[in-house]
């Protein structure tokens, strides 16, 4: 379980960090707000997970400790999320992708063996229902747009999309807990994923990329170029001032 | 960005009350206002309900005769309602 929850803690933490460098920075001023609102959200959602995981290990380690202190080989979050955000197209991309995804893992999750992951799911999953209608929102207005939107959508869609199946990888000691229905098995998830992401794009007027090929080896420590770079700036204050607090 | 339209946004703070107006967004469309609004107007809590409608509809009395609209009403007391007593019980009036 612990190996788990840093599974869910670390995607929504570098999904967070990565929609937080929109801050100040967005297309206006509503849209900077939306963006960063959800990127707190998603930070919210990792805090509850290390917190838990703390609570399973139990060796005087912080939520901290768990989010900025690890090496690069101890994350286990999904390729997708350490990707750059480019334009706002390639964010809205990963942004769409991560709350489908989101939303199916924390439906299932809301009916976990495991009363603690539920009630962290239940909340969570209100949150993620509304990012995933912000980003439908934006996917759709791209998509039928301009010619500059629509090329930049399928840019975004080229460059990112082998990366969604990353999101479905499994971490050690997971098969036990499905085994057990603590946690959705992610195969069926995928399953579904297709399934909506497919109909949606028909929805928005965008080509599905069927049969693409897909990224591997998310969650096993190995990550893409870019990660070192936000290790960076994540990790900077913490090794710089070691106990340092506000 | 220059071609995004004005919306005012209304809120309703609790089920029962008036909306209130919160201020105004800027974006491209209905479903686009509604959803900028819920972000910038509803991060605390403020409402449970949100209206938002294009600024070009809303019709102000701004730059019209102010004294011919408001002021006549002010010395015609006999209109407010406080010549008679409230019975006991009743809350809001």
């Amino acid at each position: 379980m612990k190996n788990y929850l840093l599974k869910l803690a670390d995607d929504s933490f570098f999904m967070g960090h990565r929609l937080s460098e929109w801050c100040g920075k967005g297309p206006y001023l509503e849209e900077d707000i939306a963006t960063v609102n959800i990127a707190l959200d998603q930070l919210g959602q990792a805090n509850n997970f290390y917190n838990y995981a703390v609570k399973l290990l139990d060796n005087g380690k912080s939520a901290d400790d768990l989010a900025f202190l690890r090496y690069e080989h101890e994350y286990v979050n999904a390729h997708l999320v350490e990707l750059p955000n480019e334009d706002y197209a390639h964010t809205i991309l990963k942004m769409y992708a991560f709350s489908v995804y989101q939303k199916l893992l924390y439906t299932a999750l809301s009916n976990s063996a495991d009363e603690e992951l539920a009630v962290i799911a239940q909340k969570s999953l209100k949150e993620v229902r509304y990012h995933n209608i912000h980003a439908s929102s934006w996917m759709r207005i791209f998509a039928g747009g301009t010619e500059e939107s629509k090329s930049r959508l399928a840019a975004a869609i080229e460059n990112y999309w082998e990366y969604t199946k990353g999101l479905f990888a499994k971490v050690e000691g997971e098969e036990d807990l499905i085994a057990v229905d603590a946690v959705p098995n992610p195969d069926e998830l995928y399953e579904e994923f297709i399934k909506i992401t497919e109909k949606d794009f028909q929805d928005f007027g965008l080509i599905y990329p069927k049969d693409q090929w897909m990224q591997k080896n998310s969650r096993t420590g190995y990550h893409t170029e870019y990660f070192g770079y936000i290790l960076c700036e994540t990790q900077y204050l913490q090794r710089a001032y070691p106990g340092c607090t506000w | 960005m220059t071609n995004l339209d004005m919306w005012e946004v209304f809120i309703q703070t609790k089920p029962g009350l008036s909306h209130k107006h919160a201020g105004s967004v800027q974006a491209s469309n209905a479903e686009m206002a509604l959803q900028n609004a819920r972000d910038v107007y509803t991060r605390r809590s403020e409402g449970t309900s949100i209206w938002v409608v294009p600024s070009k509809y809303i019709i102000s009395s701004e730059g019209r005769d102010q004294a011919a609209f408001f002021d006549p009403a002010d010395d015609k007391l006999y209109r407010h309602p406080t010549f008679y007593q409230l019975p006991e019980g009743v809350k809001n009036m």
